[in-house]
This record gives structure tokens, sequence and C-alpha cells, in this order.
């Protein structure tokens, strides 16, 4: 019936045709682009609101806002420094809680689990898959921020926090460094959005329990009383990427950003791996 | 259809599926409590029971999809779920209807679910993705998307999923399920046609008439439990069979029935005219050494005892009626 003759030749699968597959799906789903478009709206928003405004008074607004008009780089600072509290996380929980009660809730789970993917393997393409839109959406911003800057306002040396001075072209290295640094600070919550939509079939849950996480997560990092506590929590760094506008930049809170990050991947991928790894597939 | 991927086709029992004590228990409840399922190699198996009598439940622990309770699963000879990465690559399964992407078209579904294997190849994935969809003639809605497919026709890209490679055993759990009359003949076909090139067919099923049509062997499920299994010839014979006489001497006739050791029913029936119907079960065969009761014999003795035999006939219990006698009739679903 088949031209494939599997006792002619011993089978040659690919290991990575799984995770192939598993990118195509992600980023071929007109929800992905929702999800980025969404995204890249916030700096294009942003620099049409300065640019109808007259003035915009310094100190008022977030961080860098007023500095836009002088330089239309500051469009990407501000674009990124303002969707790391709900809206990366926001798509963040969309894609993450999706992973695998998504699957299970389209059926597709057990068939890909007969095929079979292997449980293990599973679980790491779809982080896999999750880490790599962690990477795309603070991009999405970064870039949507630049272009919409670039158009609407002058480009010029940015001056850094430490009171340096850049050139254009370094000042796009450093918003490219910022994107990286917000792509590590969301693999934690990825992870905990992997193990929540191991818990369930209903995808939206598993979204929304992610987003509500991250949310009381910065809830907590903001009550001096949970002190303690603060540099436990995977938010903690979120907003500590001024170290990066430093001239030398200041590796510091990448560094323990990542260190906490990896911390909560093993902890959330072990407890997602426990889970998913017995558990009876009956959707 | 080729050899399969190394190793023989089944265990060395010939089996190509082997439960022991097969048990799940969902809290308290036993959704399938001690299935001792034998499927041998090269047969079309119907498995046969009303809904929510454990046969998905059952489908699930054979796949490695749900962990058993207790006992045992065996898959064409390596045991489950241990040998898991060995031996599924060699089965095709349709477990609880089809699943797919509704945003991808069929043939991306397809190829994604063929992705999924570790060992599928990716240089022959295009030309046996467009195989499968014209085994189940879905070749020209191959490109569409599967939210815009009918019931039926995701019925059968689950079907042809199972088809995307060679494959030694297919598990298809209600594979007529939504389809039209002339969609099931076509899947019952593609059935025939896959079991004489050597596949082993296990089919799951609520309806009797299908199973009758397309299985060779059967199983039936009731409540959780396997209540009879084995080649539906002999499912047939197990049933009992029964003499229906037409007489105007009803009392003398059951007199004599009884006389020769057949168990009359309690009432006569009243076929119109001015006869009426005796039906008598005949009693299960002592044995070899007790040669079976013949009905011209019966005939012969009712002539002789005076009785007016105007008709006579011997009936055999159908498959529905033993179905029915073995997992109870009505609607009730199983609990």
């Amino acid at each position: 019936m088949l031209p494939v003759d599997a006792t002619a030749k011993p089978p040659r699968g690919s290991a990575w045709s799984l995770l192939g597959s598993e990118l195509k799906v992600l980023f071929g789903r007109r929800r992905t682009w929702a999800l980025l478009l969404a995204l890249a709206a916030i700096p294009v928003l942003i620099a049409v609101a300065v640019r109808l405004s007259s003035t915009v008074p310094a100190g008022r607004g977030p961080a860098f806002l007023d500095r836009i008009s002088q330089n239309g780089l500051f469009v990407a600072f501000t674009a990124m420094l303002v969707s790391v509290p709900l809206f990366l996380p926001l798509t963040v929980g969309v894609v993450a809680g999706d992973t695998i009660a998504g699957e299970a809730s389209h059926g597709t789970l057990r068939y890909l689990l007969v095929a079979p993917a292997g449980r293990i393997r599973l679980l790491l393409v779809k982080y896999a898959g999750a880490l790599a839109f962690c990477v795309v959406a603070p991009l999405a911003v970064a870039l949507a921020g630049g272009a919409i800057g670039a158009a609407l306002f002058p480009v010029g040396p940015v001056t850094l926090l430490s009171g340096d001075v850049i050139q254009p072209p370094e000042a796009a290295l450093r918003i490219l460094l910022i994107a990286a640094y917000l792509a590590v600070s969301l693999a934690g919550l990825s992870a905990i959005g992997l193990f929540l939509s191991t818990l369930t079939v209903v995808p939206v849950g598993a979204m929304a329990a992610t987003v509500v996480v991250s949310v009381v997560s910065q809830i907590l990092g903001q009550l001096p009383q949970l002190e303690w506590l603060h540099p436990w929590l995977f938010s903690h760094y979120w907003l500590g990427f001024g170290d990066i506008l430093r001239q030398p930049v200041l590796w510091d809170s990448f560094a323990s950003n990542a260190v906490l990050q990896a911390g909560y991947v093993a902890v959330f991928g072990a407890l997602a791996y426990g889970r998913f790894a017995t558990k009876d597939i009956l959707s | 259809m080729s050899a399969g991927v190394g190793g023989s086709r089944a265990g060395a029992s010939g089996l190509a599926i082997e439960t022991s004590g097969l048990t799940k228990h969902f809290g308290r409840q036993a959704a399938v409590d001690g299935v001792d399922l034998a499927v041998p190699a090269g047969t079309v198996f119907g498995f046969l029971g009303p809904n929510g009598s454990g046969k998905t439940t059952t489908i699930r622990m054979l796949l490695g999809l749900a962990a058993a309770s207790a006992g045992t699963v065996k898959l064409l000879g390596a045991s489950m779920p241990g040998e898991l990465h060995k031996v599924l690559p060699r089965v095709g399964a349709l477990v609880e209807g089809p699943g797919f992407y509704p945003f991808l078209s069929g043939a991306a579904n397809l190829h994604r679910m063929d992705a999924a294997g570790p060992h599928t190849v990716p240089a022959t994935r295009k030309l046996r993705v467009g195989q499968a969809l014209e085994r189940v003639g879905l070749a020209h809605s191959a490109g569409k998307k599967v939210h815009a497919y009918s019931l039926g026709m995701k019925q059968r890209l689950g079907i042809a999923g199972a088809l995307l490679s060679a494959r030694d055993l297919l598990v298809l759990d209600e594979p007529t399920n939504g389809l039209d009359p002339q969609g099931t003949r076509e899947v019952r076909n593609l059935i025939r046609a896959l079991s004489h090139d050597g596949t082993t067919v296990f089919v799951s099923s609520h309806l009797l008439a299908e199973v009758e049509q397309m299985c060779t062997h059967a199983a039936v499920m009731s409540s959780g439990r396997l209540v009879a299994q084995g080649p539906l010839a002999d499912l047939r014979r197990e049933g009992t069979v029964r003499i229906r006489l037409e007489t105007p001497d009803a009392a003398l006739g059951r007199q004599e029935l009884v006389r020769l050791g057949l168990v009359p029913a309690a009432d006569t029936l009243e076929p119109g005219g001015d006869g009426v119907q005796v039906l008598a079960a005949l009693p299960a065969s002592a044995g070899p050494a007790v040669p079976a009761l013949l009905p011209e014999d019966i005939v012969a003795h009712l002539v002789a005892a005076g009785v007016r035999v105007r008709g006579f006939g011997v009936e055999r219990e159908s498959l529905e009626d033993r179905f029915v006698a073995l997992t109870g009739e009505g609607f009730d679903v199983a609990g």
C-alpha cells in the first residue's frame, strides 16, 4: 500500500520534526499574529499620541515619555516599559496556558501521544514553542517601536542613565538587549503556564490562571511587608532592565534574573512533568 | 502492505492484543473490570457493547493513554505502556472520534500528526499524507480548513490519520460514527482491504449489524466486564436454539415436548387460524457422548404421540437476541 518499506532501510525519523511542526502551527495561527499585532500596537499608540499632543510635560507619564519628541528611539524604550506589567504577561499567558490544555480541548493530544510523540518530548516541544513566543513578543514591541519612532520623530544620539551618550546604532542594540532581557524574564511565567496547562482541558482556564499568577506576583512585589519574599518572586527583576541603559552595561540584574527564571523553569518544569507523565488522557 | 517495523506481527501467542485482568477504577467505580481480551492476529475483531460499557476506556488503556488500575496489556507482543515507543509506531488509531486543529487544513493536520511520530520519514510525508487522503476519499478537500469539514469528513480524516504509515494493527473506535450509508460502506470495504493485506483490525462499535457485516471475531462488553468473545460463528452457535411447533393440540404438544427434555415457553402464541404455536428451547447438549436431539426425531415423536403437527421449524437465536441477552435491553446507559 505504501512506498515506505520500513524493513529495507532503518527508519530515519527526525526528532526535530515535531518542534518544526509546533512552531509552524504556533506562528501560522491567526491568534498568535493577533497577539503580536496587539503588542506592536502599543508603541504605535504611544508614538501617535505624543505626535498629536503639543508638549509632554517632563516627569509625567511613563519614564522616557517626555523624550520621545526629541528622539524617536525612545518610543521603543517607553513601549517595552509599558508592556511589562500586563501586556506581555497577558500574551505569554495565552500561549503558555494553551500548550497542553489547547491540545486536549482540540482532541489532538491523544493523537499526538498515540503517534507516539512521547510525553516528555511533547512537553519539551510545547515549552520550546512557548519560549519562542517569549522571544518574539518583546521583539514585536521593540521593532514596532523603533520603526514608528523613526517614522514620526527625529532619531539621534541617546543619553543613557549613566549620562553617557551613545549613537543610534548602539541604541538599537540596547533595545534588542532589553528585548532579550524581557524574553528571559518571561521564561518562568511560561513554565508556570505550562504546568497550569497540564492540570485542565479548558485552555481559557489555564490562560487566565497564568495571567492571574503574574498579576498576583507583581502585587506581592509591591507590598513592603513582604520584603523577604520579593527576591523569590518571578516578577522581581521584570523592570530591572535599566542596568542595560548604563555605560558600561551592568549585567548583574540580567544574571540574577536569569538565575531566578531558571529556578522557576526547573521547579514548574518538574511539576509539569510530574503531572503530565502519568496523567490519564481522557479528553 | 509491507511487514511492520521489524519483529513479528504478534506475540508468540499469535495475539495482536492480549489483556489480562485489565481493570480501571475511576474513584470507587470500576469502569473496566477484569477484562481478558484475546485478539488473534490477522482478524477483524469487533468490540461490542452499549454506550458506557467501558469500550473506550479499554482502548485508552490499550494505547497507553490511561494507566490501568490493575492487569496487563500486550500489544503486538510488546507490553504496554512499557514498550510504548517500540510498538505504537506500528499501530494506527482512531480514539473516541477524530481530533483536529480546526484552523489547519486536512492535509496540514495529517502532516502534524505524522511529524509527531519519532520515526516517521519526513521525505515521504507529503506522499503518504496524499495517499491516506486518497484512500478515504478526501483528496479534493485536502486543502480545506477542518472547521469547514462535516462530521463525516472529520471522521474520514481521522481514519486517514490511522493510515499514515504501514500498520500492523489498527484500533478504530466507532469508525462509522457520523458517516452516511455510502461512507459506512466505504469504511467497511476499507477495513476488509486492510485486513486482506494482513493488518489486524480492532473495531469498537455499539452497532451489532456493523460488527456482523465486517468482523470475523467479536467480544462483548457490558458494564465494564467482558461477557463473551470468540469467532463470530461461535458466538452465534452459543445462542440457544429453539423449535416452533404449530398445532391445534397445544396441551398435548407441550406435554410431549417436556417428555423429550425440551423446555416449552410458558405462553403459547396464537398465530391466527385455529392452531396455536408452542415455542420450546432445546436443552444444551449434555456432551459429545449424548447424541443431539434432531428436529426430525422430535416431529416423528410428536406425530406418533398423536399431536397434529401443522408447522414445525428450528430457530436459532439471532446474534442480536444474544447481544441483548448479554448486555441487557433498553436505553439505560450503564453507569
